[in-house]
C-alpha cells in the first residue's frame, strides 16, 4: 500500500513538474549534435594528419600511435591548427618547415623521393622477367633434350640390324 | 664466360649498389634542420628561474625573442631528467658569464618538465648564470623542431638561427660560434625582417 501511494505521488509530480511537461528546446537537441558531428570529424582528421607524422624519439612510429608526451602534444597542436582552419597540407607543411621532410612518415613522391616508390615497382617487374626468361630457356632447354631424346632414340632403330 | 650476360647483371645491380653505398655514408640520427639560415620562430615566455646577476631576470617576467632584436641570442633547451644537460651545464654558465658584457643573451627553455624540477635541478648543478622560461605545452620546442635536449640555437642580431648544436655543446665551439657572429657585420636590419 505504501509502496503504491509513493508511486502515484511520484507520477503526480513528475507530471507536474515543468520540465516533465515541457519538451526541451530544439537548440538543446540539435546543438550538441552538430557539436559532436565537428568534433568527430576534426577527430577524424586529426587521427588522419597524426598518422603521417613521425615521433621524434621513437623508432618508426607515428604521433598517432606514439604514447610519449612530445608526440601528445604535437598531435594536440595538429587538432589546434585544423580547427583554425588551417588545412591538412598546410599543417603537414608546418611540421617540414620545422623538422625537414624526414617528419613525413611516407616521403613526398617527388624528386629523389620517387626511387622509394619506383623502385620496389621495377624490382617485381625486373624479377618477375627474369623468372619468365628462366622458365623459357628451361622449358626451351628440355625441349630440345626430348626432341634430341627422340632424334637418338630413331636414329638409334634405324642403325638396328634387322 | 658470358660477356654480355655479366655486363647486363652488372648494369642491373650497379644503381642498388650505388644507393646502398651512399645510404651507408648518412648517419640516420643525424637529421638536419631546416632552421639555420632562416628566421628564429618567435617565442614570449614566463621566467621560472631567475639566473645570477648580471643576466638574471625576475621570475615572472617574459622574455621575447622580438624584444632581443640586436642582440646574439643562445637559446638552450634543457630538462631536469635530461642527463646529457648535466654534461653542458657548467659550459653554458661559463660562457654566459664571459660574455655577459657583450650584446650576448641566454636563455635556457625548460621542456617537458615542471619547474619545480627545473629549480631543484639547478640547486643541486650550482646555479644557473642565465635565467629559464618554461615552454607550457612544448609549442616553441615544436617551433623550433625539437628532436630532444639538450639542442641549442644560436641566433643572430638579426633575428636569423645561425647555429643549432643537437647533444651537449662545448664552451669552445659555442664561444667560437659566438664570436663569429660578433665579428661579422649585421646581416639585416630589424626593419627588414
Amino acid at each position: 500500500m505504501i509502496a503504491l501511494v509513493t508511486v502515484v505521488v511520484a507520477a503526480t509530480l513528475a507530471l507536474a513538474s515543468p520540465q516533465a511537461v515541457t519538451p526541451p528546446a530544439v537548440s538543446a537537441i540539435v546543438v550538441p549534435t552538430q557539436r559532436s558531428t565537428a568534433d568527430s570529424i576534426l577527430e577524424a582528421r586529426t587521427t588522419e594528419v597524426a598518422k603521417g607524422l613521425r615521433c621524434p624519439i621513437c623508432q618508426g612510429l607515428s604521433i598517432q600511435d606514439s604514447p610519449s608526451e612530445i608526440s601528445q602534444q604535437m598531435r594536440a597542436l595538429v587538432k589546434e591548427q585544423l580547427r583554425a582552419g588551417k588545412s591538412p597540407d598546410d599543417v603537414r607543411a608546418y611540421f617540414v618547415s620545422k623538422y625537414s621532410e624526414w617528419i613525413l612518415l611516407a616521403p613526398e613522391a617527388k624528386g629523389f623521393n620517387l626511387v622509394a616508390y619506383l623502385a620496389p615497382a621495377l624490382l617485381f617487374l625486373g624479377g618477375l622477367g627474369t623468372i619468365a626468361l628462366v622458365v623459357r630457356r628451361w622449358t626451351a632447354a628440355g625441349e630440345s633434350t626430348v626432341a634430341q631424346g627422340a632424334v637418338a632414340a630413331d636414329a638409334g632403330q634405324s642403325t638396328q640390324p634387322d | 664466360m658470358n660477356w654480355r650476360r655479366a655486363a647486363l647483371a652488372s648494369a642491373a645491380a650497379a644503381p642498388v649498389i650505388a644507393l646502398l653505398a651512399w645510404g651507408m655514408t648518412r648517419d640516420p640520427k643525424e637529421i638536419v634542420s631546416p632552421l639555420p639560415g632562416r628566421n628564429a620562430p618567435e617565442f614570449s615566455l614566463g621566467v621560472f628561474a631567475p639566473g645570477e646577476p648580471p643576466l638574471a631576470r625576475k621570475v615572472g617576467d617574459t622574455i621575447a625573442l622580438a624584444s632581443m632584436r640586436g642582440k646574439i641570442v643562445v637559446f638552450n633547451f634543457w630538462a631536469s631528467w635530461c642527463l646529457e644537460c648535466r654534461v653542458e651545464h657548467k659550459d653554458l654558465s661559463f660562457v654566459a658569464q664571459q660574455n655577459a658584457s657583450k650584446s650576448v643573451q641566454f636563455v635556457g627553455v625548460l621542456y617537458n618538465d615542471v619547474p619545480s624540477a627545473g629549480l631543484e635541478w639547478i640547486g643541486k648543478m650550482g646555479g644557473q648564470a642565465y635565467p629559464s622560461v618554461l615552454d607550457q605545452g612544448a609549442r616553441t620546442a615544436i617551433d623550433y623542431g625539437l628532436y630532444g635536449v639538450p639542442e641549442t640555437f644560436v641566433i643572430d642580431a638579426s633575428g636569423r638561427v645561425a647555429y643549432k648544436h643537437t647533444g651537449p655543446i662545448p664552451a669552445a665551439l659555442l664561444q667560437s660560434k659566438i664570436d663569429s657572429l660578433l665579428a661579422a657585420p649585421a646581416v639585416q636590419s630589424p626593419a627588414s625582417r
